[in-house]
């Protein structure tokens, strides 16, 4: 073993060139691993969209389904409940909706296609509780200046009838609203974006 | 002299290997199909013909419609309206609608799952059974891979009907058996010979596919991962020539 | 090569430091890297150890993504490996991986050991090292014959039906044991679940454990390698062998070129022929356990078939099963079986290479006569394969002491 005519270089840039590709190949090969792990097509298809039949809830009725395993409500809000939605921005942490999670063609304060018709995530944005549906105007021992909406029991985050969450709660951003679309009047497409819409 | 030895001992291990496999052939009559699953229209036309002939009895219970839209170059709407004749969503599994009891009673028994008949028997296997179908002396119907099969002729109105001419062949002990030597056509279909081959070919190719989906990406990814691997494996072998000019 | 260490401890400075009071880092990876002196002539045969670490890396990796899918139910098994296949994101990678890496695993460990045959290298002072080995390769087996049953197919079924009535050829305790070992009257949906924690969890620990002792041991004494010539009993100056270097860097490179080799030949097989024609996937596997139907030819996966042959050749099942055992029995004891002076065969004599030769043919034909449907002409082959088998290890131990052999030289040649 002789060390006078090593080639100190070549062997410097050998040793990188094969770590580096080395390591694309081990991190190409991890890719196939992590991506094991993602919604198989089993899970995709039972997380299809699901159709809801609306033309039965009455005004102020919540209709809660199942989709990809959480829990949507549908609220047919009367036309008070939607007027009222606009008196509460002073007290919400995110009126325009800003930072939720929300498809596109929801806007304003209704946060629906159809102001009518509330489709919300049920999930509290916090550590995922569902919150409870307290629509009356009022006094209540959570709240003494409650204007309607909903209120978790887990860790006391506030909700307006819009899903917007209120200041000073552990809720970070408003409850999120699903991609829906209407078939007809009275059928919903949970998880399907109308035509054209992203 | 060394070399010498070393070429009689390798001969020595393979030579065995060369008798075994010839008296393991026979058997048999399994023609070679041709059938090409790489042949996207060929697969769309097995798959036309199999939910249309084949789906009423035979589940391919793991397979999905939307993975088959997807590897077949179907839309949604295509395979929706051409290929799915049950209430099944598109995301749902090739399943029929057949009662287990029903089929009991018709078949004898319930007609088995086919989703991976291509690989546990071979596409060529299928490709064979598919033109082994003949009317027997008895008037039924019966095949040359599976004699007796409770399985009627599908396919009969698209083949036609054949029926088999036999000859004397020896046996063992002096006897003489009767064989099948060919099949003669009685009764026409509506494709020619030539074309119910090919239909049998899609129909096999289509199995074969439906027996293992990855097959069609398989190949073409593990194409990549050699030449990648022999690029790391020629710099490896630099890294290692460098040092081992080191050691004397 | 102290210049490399040195450059590592600069490079990674004080929190090397701070790790090696705390832990030896640097003094594990002196002893057993840099400053491991392994043989200079290491040749082809050299590579099988460090791939079949390689190989046991992958199966754990691609077992432990299986087993996230996978249900271990009679219900569920069968169809929960096409759901691998199918609906997993990657799965049939995964599953291809675990297939391929459970036969690549044999051939490299049946090379491995086909090397100690060559080159002694079972022989004193390593005759332990041996021995752990032999450990694995059952421990091996056992995991390759758990896992065969989990795809819930008709081969799965059929041959654990096979292999487990085995047990039942032992006197008085045969019926009772079987029982015990199926926890049912028949391999049922307990079988298959025990048979499950077995397989991911109980040998698995016991293979790591093995593997490290064969480390160990390995490390204890240093390699043999192909001129059978101790090379610690030529020093330098300091003391360190003439015919060593350090194992880093110099046999990492060489083993990271071995890596990328075995890597080429095994995507091979995994992306292009997965099914190696039916040797690594059997054909009838691919139809469900059905415990009413039995398939037409049951044979064990090629792995097991030489010693399958051996149990085939015997016309009395309790003599078979014992004769069986006692052909995987015998290789423990290789290490006093075989008493030639010499290690390598360079330096014995022709007698010795002719009865490898034949030791050879023997077990790769008895391997194919596993396979092969069973002829009464092939039984007898069977017998014929066998004898020399077993003649192998009695002349072995009679024709060693005596039989002839060269000079062997006090340096490796090249």
């Amino acid at each position: 073993m002789s060390s006078d005519d090593v080639n100190k270089g070549r062997r410097r840039f050998l040793v990188a060139t094969t770590s580096v590709v080395g390591g694309v190949g081990v991190g190409l090969a991890a890719i196939p691993f992590i991506k094991s792990w993602m919604p198989s097509a089993k899970a995709q298809a039972v997380g299809a969209p699901v159709e809801v039949n609306i033309g039965k809830l009455k005004e102020g009725q919540l209709l809660k389904v199942q989709w990809r395993g959480q829990t949507i409500g549908i609220l047919r809000r009367s036309q008070e409940m939607v007027s009222n939605l606009a008196k509460n921005a002073e007290v919400l942490a995110d009126p325009q909706s800003a930072a939720a999670e929300q498809p596109e063609y929801v806007q304003g304060d209704p946060r629906a296609l159809n102001p009518e018709f509330l489709v919300v995530n049920m999930h509290c944005t916090h550590l995922g509780c569902v919150p409870q549906m307290v629509p009356q105007v009022g006094p209540q021992p959570f709240d003494a200046e409650w204007n309607g909406g909903f209120y978790c029991p887990c860790h006391k985050s506030k909700f307006d009838l819009s899903g917007r969450v209120y200041k000073g709660v552990p809720a970070p951003t408003n409850l999120r609203i699903p991609p829906y679309s209407f078939l007809d009047e009275r059928t919903l497409m949970i998880g399907v974006s109308p035509q054209g819409a992203v | 002299m060394k070399k010498l030895a070393t070429t009689l001992f390798i001969a020595a291990l393979l030579l065995p290997l060369t008798s075994l496999t010839v008296s393991a052939a026979g058997g048999a009559h399994v023609e070679h199909s041709g059938a090409n699953i790489n042949d996207t229209a060929s697969l769309q036309r097995g798959a036309k013909w199999y939910v249309n002939y084949c789906l009423g009895c035979h589940t391919i219970s793991y397979m999905r419609y939307n993975r088959l839209a997807e590897d077949l170059d179907l839309t949604e709407e295509m395979v929706m309206e051409n290929l799915v004749f049950s209430d099944a969503k598109f995301g749902e599994t090739m399943d029929i609608a057949m009662d287990e009891e029903q089929a009991k009673a018709w078949f004898g028994k319930t007609p088995p799952d086919l989703s991976l008949i291509g690989r546990s028997r071979g596409v060529d296997w299928v490709y064979s059974y598919l033109l082994g179908f003949y009317k027997d002396e008895n008037g039924g119907w019966n095949n040359t891979l599976l004699p007796n099969a409770s399985m009627p002729h599908i396919l009969w109105p698209l083949q036609g009907i054949q029926t088999p001419v036999y000859r004397q062949e020896a046996g063992e002990g002096g006897f003489t058996r009767e064989v099948i030597d060919h099949f003669r056509l009685t009764t026409p279909g509506t494709q020619s010979p030539e074309e119910y081959r090919q239909t049998a070919r899609d129909i096999a190719a289509f199995l074969d596919y439906a027996g293992e989906p990855a097959k069609l990406k398989r190949k073409g990814i593990g194409v990549w991962v050699i030449l990648f691997l022999a690029f790391f494996t020629f710099i490896a072998y630099l890294l290692k020539a460098e040092y081992w000019r080191d050691v004397h | 090569m102290a210049k490399f260490t040195s450059s590592i401890s600069k490079g990674a400075g004080s929190l090397l430091n701070w790790f090696d009071d705390r832990l030896p880092v640097t003094k594990f990876w002196n002893a057993t890297m840099t400053g491991y002196m392994a043989p200079k002539n290491f040749n082809f045969w050299y590579y099988m150890g460090s791939l079949a670490l390689l190989v046991l890396v992958i199966q754990i990796f691609s077992g432990i993504l299986l087993a996230m899918h996978y249900k271990p139910s009679a219900e569920e098994a069968f169809a929960s490996v096409e759901y691998i296949m199918r609906d997993v994101d990657w799965g049939w990678l995964i599953r291809y991986m675990h297939t391929t890496g459970a036969s690549f695993f044999f051939i490299l460990i049946y090379l491995h050991m086909f090397r100690s045959l060559l080159y002694g290298s079972h022989k004193a002072p390593r005759e332990l090292l041996w021995v752990f080995g032999m450990f694995i390769y059952v421990a091996l087996m056992a995991e390759a014959f758990l896992g065969y049953i989990l795809p819930w197919g008709q081969m799965s079924y059929w041959g654990a039906q096979v292999i487990i009535n085995l047990f039942g050829a032992l006197p008085k305790i045969g019926e009772p044991l079987t029982q015990w070992i199926r926890g049912d009257y028949f391999i049922s949906d307990a079988t298959l679940n025990r048979f499950f924690a077995l397989h991911i969890i109980a040998v698995p620990l016991a293979l790591l454990g093995l593997v490290l002792l064969h480390l160990v041991a390995l490390r204890e004494n240093g390699s043999n390698n192909p001129d059978g010539i101790e090379i610690k009993k030529n020093k330098d100056a300091d003391g360190k062998p003439l015919d060593g270097i350090p194992f880093h860097p110099y046999y990492t490179v060489k083993d990271i070129f071995g890596v990328g080799m075995f890597l080429i030949v095994f995507s091979f097989v995994l992306f292009l022929w997965p099914e190696a024609g039916g040797l690594f996937l059997e054909h009838d596997n691919f139809v469900p356990a059905n415990p009413l139907v039995t398939p037409e030819h049951i044979k064990p996966v090629w792995y097991f078939t030489p010693f399958y042959a051996i149990l085939k050749a015997v016309p009395d099942k309790l003599m078979g099963v014992l004769l069986m055992g006692a052909s995987v029995a015998i290789l423990f004891f290789l290490p006093w079986i075989d008493r030639s002076p010499v290690k390598s065969i360079r330096y014995r004599g022709l007698w010795y290479k002719v009865l490898l030769a034949l030791f050879t043919i023997a077990f790769v034909r008895l391997g194919l006569l596993g396979m092969a449907e069973g002829t009464p002409a092939q039984t007898w082959e069977m017998r014929v394969w066998t004898l020399v088998y077993f003649m192998f290890f009695v002349l072995l131990f009679f024709m060693s002491p005596g039989g002839k052999t060269k000079p062997v030289p006090d340096r490796v040649t090249h």
